[in-house]
């Protein structure tokens, strides 16, 4: 009763490569600013002055706390209700989807990354830092050599959790008309109406590169945290 | 200022909140079993379990919702052609549960292994040597003292959960997402009816946070910590 027709994957397999380089691109780029953002912004986060950590904290708070397909869905339709953003230099930008979900998925993914690193960072041994500051550190030199690192490294198993939901949360960009790699899977369906098809192949698209992601995360975390795994029994 | 939209809106945060409840239930029951199965001494056993939370774990909870909904439409239609009935059209309600239900049952699976792990062995062969059923044994001594090390773990989940559920309203589900979709439409304020959504959203994360920091303090009612 059910025929599956596997050559409705191979003639749209063109379709389906954008659409994962969609969804590579989306998630790279977004993940990468997410992170670039998240250093400074996690080390305000710390701040012992509560009128530098509150605002972080409030941020953070917000795109933790709200579903990200509604943070995009405010970011492409809820905007474009006011006139002086559509009349401002950034709409060129702010109508084009695929910006909305670059900047939507960035800020969601450097709200969780920005606690992820202050927690790291909240963690380190206070030895570490004050003997760092008797050899005379500064306070940029300080988070350069021994407080990023160091929180860093701690944050590689979280963030890499981080990284698979990001990926896995990139496929909400089809509800704003891209067609990534789900995108590509929902206009097959609508094409040839064989759901199976469509999206069991590009669930196993996304399992192979979540496997592929756990295990890059695997190696990072024998290579850089090697020095806090126990002790070997003698 | 809502336009009378906000009746609405109200019933969709109804809808949300059913669908995130059952599917927490539902999903403690699946990872409960999951993490039986996972912790038997059988291989046979072992296996399928595996197999479920690794694939669930790997796919985006919108394919697994697309494929589900989508597919059971066209398993339904086969059947129900094959016997010369009326066409049976699939609530999204149903698929969405089922779906968030199937995903979060596999993430529950692997936080109840660790729970149960965590509690030593010892405290099982006392409750025996006091001669409790294992059923008894299950109420009584493994339960409760799984479910302090299982705490973090469900309040993760059960969060990123709830904001899963915005995900239903791409399957045409009216929860409150789909209102303030329509609602934005309807008035050509987009902009406030998703934030109003943002805001109950945060409202729900909060409440839910306050009631599971309770929970905690209930479960960790015989644990010392240290004062620093």
């Amino acid at each position: 009763m059910l025929d599956l027709q596997p050559q409705i994957i191979l003639d749209n397999l063109p379709l389906f490569l954008q659409g994962l380089l969609l969804t590579l691109q989306l998630t790279g780029y977004s993940l990468l600013i997410g992170l670039l953002l998240a250093m400074p912004l996690a080390r305000l986060r710390v701040s012992r002055n509560r009128w530098i950590s509150q605002p972080v904290w409030a941020f953070t708070y917000f795109f933790r706390g709200t579903p990200m397909l509604l943070q995009l869905l405010v970011l492409y339709y809820g905007l474009a209700q006011f006139e002086w953003v559509r009349h401002s230099l950034f709409w060129p930008y702010l109508r084009e989807p695929y910006w909305c979900a670059l900047i939507a998925f960035s800020l969601n993914t450097c709200a969780y990354t920005t606690e992820i690193f202050a927690g790291a960072m909240r963690n380190i041994p206070h030895g570490e830092i004050e003997a760092a500051r008797a050899y005379g550190m500064g306070a940029l030199t300080l988070l350069r050599r021994i407080i990023l690192p160091s929180a860093l490294r701690r944050s590689i198993p979280a963030y890499s959790n981080e990284v698979i939901l990001m990926l896995q949360g990139s496929s909400i960009a089809s509800a704003v008309t891209l067609l990534d790699l789900t995108g590509a899977g929902r206009s097959v369906y609508s094409d040839y109406y064989a759901p199976f098809e469509a999206f069991i192949f590009i669930g196993l698209l996304y399992m192979a590169m979540t496997f592929a992601l756990v295990g890059l995360f695997k190696w990072l975390e024998l290579r850089y945290l090697a020095y806090l795994a126990p002790r070997p029994q003698r | 200022m809502f336009n009378g939209y906000l009746p609405a809106i109200l019933a969709g945060v109804l809808t949300t909140l059913e669908v995130a409840l059952l599917a927490l239930l539902l999903s403690i029951v699946l990872g409960l079993i999951g993490a039986s199965l996972k912790l038997s001494p059988f291989a046979w056993l072992r296996w399928p379990a595996q197999l479920y939370t690794t694939l669930m774990r790997g796919v985006p909870d919108l394919v697994a919702m697309l494929l589900l909904f989508y597919g059971m439409q066209i398993v339904s239609n086969a059947i129900t052609e094959a016997n010369g009935l009326a066409q049976w059209e699939i609530d999204p309600y149903v698929a969405g549960v089922i779906t968030l239900s199937l995903i979060y049952g596999a993430y529950f699976s692997e936080t109840f292994r660790g729970a149960f792990l965590a509690v030593p062995a010892g405290q099982l062969e006392a409750g025996q040597a006091y001669g409790m059923t294992r059923a008894q044994v299950f109420r009584r001594v493994l339960f409760p003292q799984m479910m302090r090390f299982a705490l973090p773990g469900i309040s993760n989940n059960w969060l990123v959960l709830l904001k899963s559920t915005a995900i239903v309203t791409m399957i045409g589900l009216q929860d409150m997402t789909w209102m303030a979709d329509q609602a934005g439409r309807a008035t050509r304020q987009p902009f406030l009816f998703y934030m109003l959504v943002c805001l109950l959203y945060l409202v729900l994360t909060a409440c839910s946070q306050c009631a599971l920091g309770a929970l905690n303090k209930r479960y960790s009612l015989g644990v010392r910590h240290a004062e620093i």
